[in-house]
C-alpha cells in the first residue's frame, strides 16, 4: 500500500518535472504579462515627479467616453468583416484552382504566394505607390480611361477600404498554401466515386471537398481573426492611422498611446479590451464550429 | 441490355503501354473477373469501362451502345472502390443515398431504396454511424449499398475485399455472389487472388502486362491453362512448370509428342503427382509444409524444384528420395519460347 502511494507520487512529481520549462516559458512570455498588464490597468499613468497612484477603474470609465476608441473599434470591426470572409474565400478559390492540373501550374502558385514571402514593410511601400495621387498605378490605369485624380489614403473615405484590399491581397496567398495541402490529402478514390455517384462539380464541393476542409477552415478563420486585430505594421508606413483616425485599427492605438503619448496605463487598459475581444471570438469558434466538424 | 464488350482497347501514358488490343465480352446478368498479379492491367480495363480513363484507341461498349467518350454518370453503372472510397464526415444513410441525392430521384424513392439495400445488407441498425465508426466488413457492405440503390443492371468492383481479413473475405464473396444473382447485375470484378476469382466467376479473363493470356470459364482455366503462365497462376499450389532434361526424358519420353526435340515445357499439378516404389523422376524432398488435409513436398530433381500434394500427414521426412510418377493425361505441354499449350490433339492425347 505504503509503496503503491510512493510511486503515484514520485509520478506527479516526475510529470510536473517534465512539464517545468514548458510552463516556465509560457507563464513567463505569456500568463505574467497578461497579469502584469491587467494590474497596470488599474493605475494612473506614473510620471518622475508622481508616481503611478491606484484609481481604480477610472481608465476603463474613460475609455467608455473615448470617442477615439469607438471610432477605432468600429473601423477595425469593419477591417475584420471585411478580410476575412474575403481573404478565406479567395484563398480556397485559388486552393481549387491550382490543385489541377493547369498549365504553368508552378508560376501561378509561385504568384500567389509571392505576396506572403515578401516583407511586410517592403509591401507597404509598393502598395503606397500603387495608391498615390496622380502618378501612382491606379491614378494611371484610371486615367487612361478618363478618371480624375484621388488621392486614396488621404481621404477618409477610402483610407480604411485601401488597407482591406492589400490585406486580403496579402493573406489570401498565405492561407491559400493552408487549403491546397488540406486538398491534397483528399483522397482522389472519393473524387472518383463522386463522379461514378453522377455528382457535378458544385455539389460534390458543397457535400464532399468543403465540409472535408473544415478544419483547415477553422484554423484559417482563427488565424485571420487575430491578424486581424494586431495589424500595425502596414498603418505605420502608409496612413498612421489618419486621416482623422479613419484607418486607425486597435492595435495602432494601442501603440500610440503607449509609445507616442507615453500613456501606457490607458495604453494597458485597452489591452485587456483587446485580449478579452479576441479570446471570446477564439472560444466562440472552437466551441460552436469544432461540433460541425468532422476531422479525419 | 447491359452487356459489356471491348474492341482493339489500348490505353498508354506517354511510352508507357498498360494495355494492348483488349478484347473481350462479358455477356448480361454474368460476373466476369479480371485476373493478374498487380501492374497486369486489370484496374486500368475496368477504369475504361467505368468511364474513368479513356482508352487511347478502341471501342467501349455498354449494352451495344458506344460509350469510349462519355463520362462515368452516362454510363449507367456503379463502382465498389478497393478503399470503398466512403465520405468520412457523412453518415451510412448519408453515404447510400449520395448519388441518389445528386441525381435528384424523388424523396420517397430513396426512402424505400434505402430501406431496401439496408434490409439485404443488414445495414438497417448502422444507418446514424460514421465510416470510421464500422468495421471492414460492414464498410464493405455501405459501398455495396452505395451501388445497389443506384439500381443499375452493371456493377463495377475493384479488388473489393482486398482488405479484409481471410475469414471475412471469403463469406463477402459468397454474399457478393449471391447478391449479384439475386439482383441479375452485370459484373465486371477486378482481383489478384485466384481463389476469389475461381469461387465467384461465371467467366475468367487472365492478365499479364497489360495483354489477355486467357478467357474462359474457371474450369477451362484449370484444365486447359492456355499458357505456362496461366498454368502456374491458377490453381493452389500452383502448377509445376518443369524442363525436361536428360533425367525427366529417361522416363518420360514416351508421354511426349514422338520423333521430336524441341524445347518443350512440361506443366504438372502438385495434386496429379503419385509418389512411386517402381519408377519415376529421382528428388529429394527439401522441406514438408502440413496443411491440415493435405501435405506440400517441396522436392527437387536436378536443378529444378517440385511441389508435391499429398493425402493428410505424411511418413515422408525431409532428406528422403522419392521417385515421382504421373499419369500421361495429366501432362500440359507448353511451347518453350512462347509459353503457349500445345494443343492436347497434337501430341495424340485425349482430355
Amino acid at each position: 500500500m505504503k509503496t503503491k502511494f510512493k510511486l503515484g507520487y514520485w509520478n506527479h512529481v516526475n510529470g510536473w518535472l517534465l512539464v517545468l520549462p514548458a510552463v516556465f516559458m509560457i507563464s513567463l512570455f505569456t500568463h505574467f504579462p497578461i497579469a502584469s498588464n491587467l494590474f497596470h490597468s488599474l493605475f494612473s499613468m506614473g510620471t518622475v515627479t508622481r508616481p503611478a497612484t491606484f484609481i481604480g477603474m477610472e481608465n476603463y470609465v474613460f475609455l467608455m467616453d473615448d470617442d477615439i476608441f469607438w471610432k477605432v473599434l468600429t473601423n477595425n470591426l469593419i477591417y475584420s468583416m471585411c478580410t476575412v470572409p474575403l481573404s478565406i474565400a479567395m484563398a480556397l478559390g485559388m486552393a481549387l484552382l491550382i490543385n489541377r492540373n493547369i498549365k504553368g501550374r508552378s508560376l501561378v502558385r509561385m504568384s500567389f504566394f509571392t505576396p506572403t514571402v515578401l516583407p511586410m514593410i517592403a509591401v507597404a511601400n509598393i502598395w503606397l505607390f500603387f495608391y498615390t495621387p496622380e502618378y501612382g498605378l491606379f491614378d494611371q490605369v484610371f486615367s487612361v480611361f478618363g478618371g480624375d485624380s484621388h488621392n486614396w489614403l488621404g481621404n477618409p473615405d477610402t483610407a480604411l477600404y485601401c488597407l482591406i484590399v492589400m490585406v486580403i491581397w496579402k493573406e489570401s496567398g498565405f492561407f491559400m498554401v493552408f487549403y491546397l495541402a488540406a486538398l491534397q490529402q483528399l483522397s482522389p478514390e472519393l473524387k472518383e466515386a463522386g463522379l461514378v455517384e453522377g455528382s457535378g462539380k458544385w455539389y460534390y464541393f458543397r457535400r464532399v471537398t468543403f465540409p472535408l476542409l473544415m478544419p483547415t477552415t477553422l484554423f484559417v478563420t482563427v488565424n485571420a481573426v487575430v491578424n486581424s486585430f494586431k495589424l500595425v505594421d502596414h498603418l505605420v508606413i502608409m496612413t498612421k492611422g489618419g486621416p482623422d483616425n479613419a484607418s486607425s485599427l486597435l492595435l495602432y492605438y494601442i501603440y500610440e498611446n503607449a509609445f507616442s503619448f507615453w500613456d501606457t496605463s490607458y495604453a494597458a487598459t485597452l489591452t485587456v479590451v483587446l485580449v478579452l475581444i479576441l479570446a471570446i471570438i477564439t472560444i466562440f469558434q472552437f466551441i460552436v464550429v469544432e461540433k460541425r466538424i468532422h476531422y479525419q | 441490355m447491359s452487356t459489356i464488350t471491348l474492341k482493339d482497347a489500348c490505353k498508354s501514358w506517354g511510352s508507357t503501354q498498360a494495355l494492348t488490343n483488349i478484347n473481350f465480352k462479358c455477356e448480361n446478368g454474368k460476373l466476369l473477373v479480371l485476373l493478374g498479379p498487380s501492374g497486369c492491367g486489370k484496374s486500368t480495363t475496368l477504369r475504361l469501362i467505368a468511364g474513368l480513363d479513356t482508352p487511347t484507341s478502341g471501342i467501349v461498349e455498354i449494352g451495344g451502345r458506344d460509350v469510349s467518350n462519355l463520362p462515368p454518370v452516362k454510363r449507367n453503372i456503379s463502382m465498389v472502390f478497393q478503399n470503398y472510397a466512403l465520405f468520412p464526415h457523412l453518415s451510412v444513410e448519408e453515404n447510400i443515398l449520395f448519388g441518389l441525392k445528386a441525381r435528384k430521384v424523388p424523396k420517397n424513392e430513396q426512402k424505400k431504396r434505402l430501406e431496401n439495400a439496408a434490409d439485404l445488407l443488414g445495414l438497417s441498425n448502422l444507418l446514424d454511424r460514421k465510416p470510421a465508426q464500422l468495421s471492414g466488413g460492414q464498410r464493405q457492405r455501405v459501398a455495396l449499398g452505395r451501388s445497389i440503390v443506384a439500381q443499375v443492371s452493371v456493377c463495377l468492383m475493384d479488388e473489393p475485399l482486398s482488405n479484409l481479413d481471410a475469414k471475412l473475405r471469403q463469406e463477402m464473396r459468397q454474399e457478393i455472389r449471391a447478391l449479384q444473382q439475386r439482383l441479375k447485375m452485370t459484373m465486371i470484378y477486378v482481383t489478384h487472388d485466384q481463389v476469389e476469382a475461381m469461387t465467384i466467376a461465371d467467366r475468367i479473363i487472365l492478365m499479364k502486362d497489360g495483354v489477355i493470356e486467357q478467357h474462359g470459364t474457371p474450369e477451362d482455366l484449370y484444365n486447359r491453362p492456355a499458357t505456362a503462365f496461366t498454368g502456374s497462376f491458377i490453381g493452389n499450389p500452383p502448377m509445376n512448370i518443369l524442363t525436361p532434361d536428360i533425367e525427366f526424358m529417361e522416363e518420360f519420353s514416351s508421354m511426349l509428342p514422338p520423333g521430336s526435340t524441341p524445347s518443350y515445357l512440361v506443366g504438372i499439378r502438385p495434386e496429379n503427382i503419385v509418389i512411386s516404389k517402381k519408377s519415376g523422376l529421382k528428388s529429394s524432398v527439401l522441406a514438408i509444409e502440413y496443411l491440415g488435409a493435405d501435405s506440400l513436398l517441396q522436392c527437387q530433381s536436378g536443378e529444378q524444384a517440385i511441389t508435391v500434394t499429398v493425402k493428410g500427414k505424411t511418413e515422408i521426412s525431409k532428406g528422403d528420395h522419392l521417385k515421382l510418377n504421373w499419369e500421361s493425361k495429366h501432362i500440359h505441354l507448353f511451347d518453350g519460347k512462347n509459353g503457349k499449350r500445345i494443343i492436347d490433339s497434337a501430341r495424340g492425347v485425349t482430355p
